[in-house]
């Protein structure tokens, strides 16, 4: 086996000698493995190691539970309410459905991008963030489009996947949140998420002071907490309520449809649609379908043609933060 | 026998002598490391007081040096296991001198490695979370799980071996030294007398540990690279990233032993056990290292680049043409090629020559760390400008911390344990063919190339 036992005999062997009796009491097999060369395991020695081995990893899987018992921590119960339910009883499959053909990027408004705004106001999210962010990506004949992107709530979330805390975690109504109370800063599921859609809090973020009043919630992260992620939350505590998300209220060309795949609707605030229908006879696609993440949210293609974009004409206005004259001492950063 | 028990002698006296004496020298070095984790303590004090703002890391690049010098450190704990165990297990005989100088890094290099994971916590104050809440299916949980199992394996395989060591120390420092000193060696030394079953058991506990850490080294960074490899970022999206990861921490981890080496060799005047020998025997390994490495690199590179799917574009005009072009050259040049063409020059082939090469490579394994992390988030994700990422003062202030912490521990480790596997040293002396009447019955295996596995 190795050079140390061979050559280690001739030492070992002569002291040896005179301790006789310790020498024969020895079992027969181990004395001849001594005798042929130096240090062995053995056959059955080395499989009552790896047995140990395996027996001892054996406990791992419930260490966590062990732990929270021990140490009397329990499982905090979510701060999330009970999943809402259609009227036949099954819970309800939030969607958000984006009609580019209607998003101009708020050109015609010549604003920035409200339903960013509206996000923004409604959330007390900091700069820099922008939980739906409006970016202009290019046609392939030349010419731009605008895709509002929101987190895309999927259902093979890879951010799910890598926390190692479950601090984000899918719920049964398809979204993903992030419990800002648990989650401990690696950030590996900003590196997982392929859409960039997660947001760190680097530091004191910059918002108004009555955001502080507000009561946490996964479902609705405000206040916001230092050193952990944050994303779009799909507002599931609105749409229970029957009121539509932030930026369904804002898009002032009603681009966004938000609904419930169980009961097959969705509305933008004024038309109500079938959403399976309107899906389907659209061409409704969903972003980097062939990573298989099952995103939550669909496009129908466009580029503003139902609002009269002209689609060589680029650019949106900058997003704005509208209370970062409020802040006193605010510390800022960029993306 | 009279020459031999001399050397003998004079082989336990170098071993001793760090522990005896204690220059001014020494003090100056320890002052001047702790000056600079003082430094980046201050640093890392104002970012738990701001936050992760006071880095240069931002939503688009969220990962950055201290992940990458995560990474780094790991990967040179790859020294201890290479040197001591798979040499070990190939039976080179040269390898003796240098091992315990191995695990120590191994050791030291975990502990430095382990903390850049909590520096870059954005919550280091729920660092408990992991534990209490920890998910199986996260690969951040796979390394916790994969570095303490590492961390506890080495620390065992560090002390097992160095028993003997320790009550040499016990016996000849007995009454000569400080108090807690005495006590300190009394108690590790767990009654070793060298008893011929003392002896036996340590022979089949070294036995057995030597092979198990090499899967469990293998498996530490296979899960370091994971925690890239894991997420549907297009550089990292390969399935050669373990080996490749592997690879780089056994090719980064022979460097720094190399560097560690001559500092202790010439600093406790081991220059009669740690010969030019070693240093031109690790550099061959360090060179097929080199190999490796380039080979990987370009199955790496032409399976991505000859088909450049999207992104791949972006990524390989950041490689080699524009922001990290310098830097990822160098790599390849000075950390991949250089090596090899200082090894395989005979008028390079000196210690001189060999400690050169383990600095370019150090750097270089670090460079390409950084280049690893910091391209493979840069490359967009969606239709925005490509973020920049430069680490600010606070970043490079704890990375010179990590480093001073290195160089604290494996001093004072030096100072109080014995850097030298003597026992083992002696055993291999008096198998040599040099004197013969000794090693009468071991002639046989004498035929067995000795350095052969370089």
């Amino acid at each position: 086996m190795s050079d140390r036992a061979r050559h280690k005999r001739p030492a070992l062997e002569k002291p040896e000698q005179p301790e006789q009796p310790e020498q024969s009491e020895r079992p027969r097999p181990d004395s001849s493995d001594v005798a042929q060369g130096g240090y062995r395991v053995g056959r059955r020695g080395l499989l009552r190691l790896l047995g140990l081995g395996a027996l001892s990893a054996a406990p791992l899987p419930v260490l966590p539970e062990v732990l929270r018992a021990a140490l009397d921590i329990g499982d905090p119960p979510r701060p999330l309410k009970k999943a809402a339910r259609a009227a036949n009883g099954r819970i309800r499959q939030w969607t958000m459905i984006i009609d580019l053909r209607s998003c101009d990027g708020c050109q015609s408004v010549g604003k920035p991008p409200q339903c960013t705004l509206a996000c923004i106001e409604g959330h007390f999210a900091p700069e820099p963030m922008e939980w739906i962010e409006v970016f202009e990506g290019e046609l392939p004949g030349g010419g731009t489009q605008f895709i509002p992107t929101p987190c895309q709530h999927c259902q093979n979330p890879p951010c799910v996947n890598v926390c190692p805390v479950a601090a984000t975690f899918s719920t049964p109504e398809g979204t993903v949140l992030i419990d800002q109370d648990r989650c401990i800063g690696c950030r590996i599921c900003m590196a997982a998420c392929p859409y960039d859609r997660r947001f760190f809090n680097w530091g004191d973020a910059p918002v108004p002071p009555e955001s502080l009043l507000v009561d946490y919630s996964a479902e609705h992260q405000v206040p916001v907490r230092k050193g952990t992620v944050m994303k779009c939350d799909f507002c599931p505590d609105m749409a229970r309520t029957g009121t539509l998300p932030y930026c369904v209220q804002g898009c002032p060309q009603r681009a966004i449809y938000y609904g419930d795949l169980e009961e097959d609707i969705a509305t933008n605030g004024r038309v109500v649609v079938s959403a399976s229908r309107f899906l389907a006879e659209n061409d409704a696609y969903r972003l980097k379908e062939d990573l298989g993440t099952g995103p939550r949210v669909y496009y129908i293609p466009g580029h503003g043609e139902a609002v009269g974009r002209d689609v060589f004409t680029p650019e949106r206005q900058p997003t704005e933060w509208p209370w970062m004259e409020r802040v006193e001492g605010a510390v800022t950063w960029q993306r | 026998m009279a020459a031999l028990s001399e050397w003998q002698r004079r082989l336990e006296e170098t071993a001793l002598a760090p522990v005896r004496r204690t220059g001014l020298r020494y003090w100056a070095l320890v002052a001047f490391l702790l000056a600079v984790i003082g430094w980046g303590a201050y640093a890392y004090f104002i970012q738990l007081r701001d936050g992760l703002v006071v880095t240069g890391m931002r939503d688009r690049i969220s990962w950055g040096l201290y992940i990458a010098t995560f990474v780094f450190f790991i990967g040179i704990s790859h020294a201890g296991t290479l040197i001591s165990a798979i040499l070990r297990v190939s039976g080179a005989r040269w390898r003796t001198p240098v091992t315990r100088m191995a695990e120590f890094i191994t050791v030291v290099a975990l502990v430095c490695g382990a903390s850049f994971v909590i520096i870059d916590m954005g919550r280091p104050d729920r660092l408990l979370f992991v534990f209490v809440y920890g998910r199986w299916q996260s690969p951040i949980i796979w390394d916790v799980l994969a570095i303490t199992t590492y961390l506890t394996a080495s620390i065992t395989y560090l002390f097992v071996p160095m028993i003997p060591d320790l009550a040499m120390f016990r016996d000849r420092l007995a009454g000569r030294t400080s108090r807690w000193r005495g006590w300190l060696y009394r108690v590790v030394a767990i009654g070793w007398q060298g008893k011929p079953s003392q002896r036996r058991l340590l022979a089949s506990a070294i036995g057995v540990l030597m092979i198990l850490i090499i899967p469990i080294a293998v498996s530490v960074h296979t899960v370091v690279s994971w925690v890239f490899a894991m997420t549907l970022r297009v550089p990292w999206n390969s399935a050669l990233f373990g080996a490749f990861f592997v690879a780089g921490a056994i090719f980064s981890g022979i460097a720094i032993l190399i560097i560690v080496m001559a500092i202790l060799r010439r600093v406790y005047h081991l220059g009669e056990y740690v010969t030019e020998k070693h240093f031109v025997y690790l550099g061959y390994l360090m060179a097929a290292f080199a190999a490796i490495m380039i080979y990987a690199n370009i199955s790496e590179l032409l399976t991505h680049g000859y088909k450049l799917e999207e992104g791949v574009e972006f990524h390989f005009r950041q490689l080699f043409l524009a922001e990290f072009a310098p830097l990822f050259w160098f790599y390849l040049l000075g950390g991949l090629v250089a090596p090899i063409v200082i090894a395989l020059l005979p008028a390079t082939r000196n210690v001189r020559g060999m400690v050169v090469a383990a600095i370019l490579v150090t750097f270089a394994m670090w460079i390409e760390r950084f280049v690893i992390v910091v391209t493979g988030l840069r490359v967009p994700l969606m239709p925005y400008e490509p973020a920049d990422y430069f680490p600010t003062w606070i970043e490079w202030s704890l990375l010179a911390a990590g480093l001073a912490l290195f160089a604290l521990l494996i001093t004072i480790f030096s100072k109080v344990f014995p850097i030298i596997a003597v026992w083992e040293v002696a055993e291999e002396h008096e198998s040599m063919p040099v004197v013969p009447e000794t090693v009468e019955p071991a002639a046989p295996e004498i035929l067995e190339p000795s350095g052969g596995t370089s």
